[in-house]
């Protein structure tokens, strides 16, 4: 996995991009929650926790609400465990109820699905949301489970032999796509 | 994780042993959540053989293996085929041929767990064999230590009691030492073992020099059972040259930390007083040791068999 070649093709979002990008998402979870005085922010570790900080500090700019934040590792209530043999274990951090909360599961890029069905079932283990929606900063296509984002910051039709680099750092906040060139490399 | 048996720290790496403290405290998190129960080991199977009697380590074992969701057998052996003469190999390798993935076995002799690994394809995990080792024992005294001190680097710590006949003093001075730790060992000269210095550690006869100063205490249980030969007069003696009362614990540092493996004999190794203390953190080791297996259960189930080396 970590041998693959990358080459770089294009560039997505740039930082400001990115920042529109979370501006919409955090207006559109107040528009569909009817303010966000019931809503929950979960980032799925790692990087979602990054964006649900954002979006949390955007909505407190237009609502002055503060919605509390959280992250969720989901190494646990992954599918393939059996194929893998290093993943890396991060904690969850919930400090709060989530019983009869809106909770927004936020997350990097939407691929196969899989990461939210696990960051499903990991969250249903904290209590009973009143409901759970899914945000994401790059939808990608190529789904394997019947599921589908809330929240889309860009749509960007991918091929699978194609990865999403997403660079989150303070000097460098960008998107790019870029295509594996070992043709051993396979979309994870 | 390269690990396909934990047999005794003595084998294995500092930095694996820091991977199995970290991913315990991914563990511990589980455990204080309404629903203490993670989808991980969804049709795995873990099997306890316990040859020797146990409360704490065969149901820490247990609880562990199913907070994995993985299935658990525990095999009685008084009413199992062993009572009609069946060699342990033949017992395992029945029990193995209905297909499990992970041995749990705690036996009276030494080098038990090693010859099984050998002998088997599942993963073998040592709950402690005779004088050798507990390994998971040592893990979580040091993720005890961890979680309270913060670090193990640099600590004093004084290991008192029957080091000879001990598993859990073995097994902690590997790790220990390991991580940087400072240990010593106190005990009468009877129950301390020849050239025990070249593990690594000091040596002290007498409890309150040997306290002097020390950030933890772990006191091991004086085991009536091995003590046929008469290694200390009495076990009153025993009490009073050994045993930790909170007027000894003063000579240690205020914030020293005192650890017991248990079952505790009261008032033969450890005063009540001091078992009930406030620095005795005696229960918050059995929380940990659940978090503990559940991290070596988890790093040696996973991966596919077939790429793993061992």
């Amino acid at each position: 996995m970590e041998d693959k070649n990358l080459k770089i093709k294009t560039e997505i979002l740039d930082k400001e991009g990115i920042d529109r990008a979370l501006t919409r998402i955090a207006h559109e979870i107040i528009e569909k929650n009817k303010g966000a005085k019931n809503v929950v922010i979960i980032g799925i570790r790692h990087r979602g926790d990054i964006l649900a900080k954002k979006v949390a500090e955007k909505i407190f700019q237009i609502e002055k609400t503060r919605v509390p934040v959280g992250a969720l590792d989901i190494t646990f209530y992954r599918d393939d465990y059996d194929i893998k043999n290093k993943l890396e274990v991060t904690q969850t951090d919930l400090p709060f109820a989530i019983d009869g909360r809106e909770v927004v599961l936020m997350d990097d890029v939407l691929f196969t699905g899989r990461t939210a069905r696990a960051a499903m079932d990991a969250l249903i283990d904290y209590g009973r949301p009143k409901s759970i929606q899914l945000a994401v900063l790059i939808d990608r296509g190529h789904r394997e489970l019947p599921i589908q984002a809330n929240y889309i910051g860009k749509n960007v039709p991918t091929s699978i032999k194609e990865e999403i680099i997403l660079k989150l750092e303070q000097s460098e906040e960008k998107v790019l796509i870029a295509e594996i060139t070992d043709n051993k490399g396979k979309g994870e | 994780m390269p690990l396909k048996h934990l047999l005794g720290l003595e084998e294995v790496s500092k930095e694996d042993i820091l991977t199995i403290l970290n991913l315990a405290k991914s563990f511990k998190e589980v455990m204080l959540r309404p629903v203490k129960k993670v989808p991980t080991l969804r049709g795995k199977t873990v099997v306890n053989m316990f040859f020797e009697p146990s409360t704490r380590t065969r149901t820490s074992f247990e609880i562990a293996a199913k907070r994995l969701s993985a299935d658990v057998l525990n095999l009685a052996i008084s009413t199992s085929s062993v009572v009609k003469g069946e060699t342990l190999l033949d017992t395992v390798q029945t029990i193995e041929a209905m297909q499990i993935d992970m041995v749990v076995i705690r036996h009276g002799v030494s080098g038990v767990p090693l010859m099984l690994s050998k002998k088997i394809k599942s993963s073998v995990i040592n709950a402690g064999d005779g004088m050798h080792e507990h390994p998971t024992q040592g893990l979580l005294d040091m993720f005890t230590i961890m979680d309270k001190k913060g670090k193990i680097e640099g600590l004093d710590v004084a290991v008192i009691g029957d080091i000879t006949h001990s598993r859990v003093a073995r097994s902690n001075i590997w790790g220990l030492t390991k991580l940087g730790a400072k240990v010593r060992v106190i005990g009468p000269p009877t129950l301390i073992p020849k050239e025990v210095e070249k593990l690594g550690v000091e040596v002290y006869y007498d409890l309150k020099e040997g306290i002097k100063d020390m950030d933890v205490i772990n006191i091991l249980r004086i085991q009536l059972e091995r003590q046929k030969k008469n290694l200390f007069p009495t076990t009153r003696e025993y009490a009073m040259l050994f045993g930790l009362n909170t007027t000894k614990l003063k000579y240690a540092k205020p914030d020293c930390m005192v650890m017991h493996p248990g079952p505790m004999n009261r008032g033969l190794e450890i005063s009540p007083n001091v078992a009930d203390g406030t620095q005795s953190v005696i229960n918050e080791q059995v929380t940990n040791g659940v978090a503990v297996r559940m991290a070596v259960l988890y790093l040696l189930a996973g991966g596919k068999k077939d790429e793993i080396i061992d």
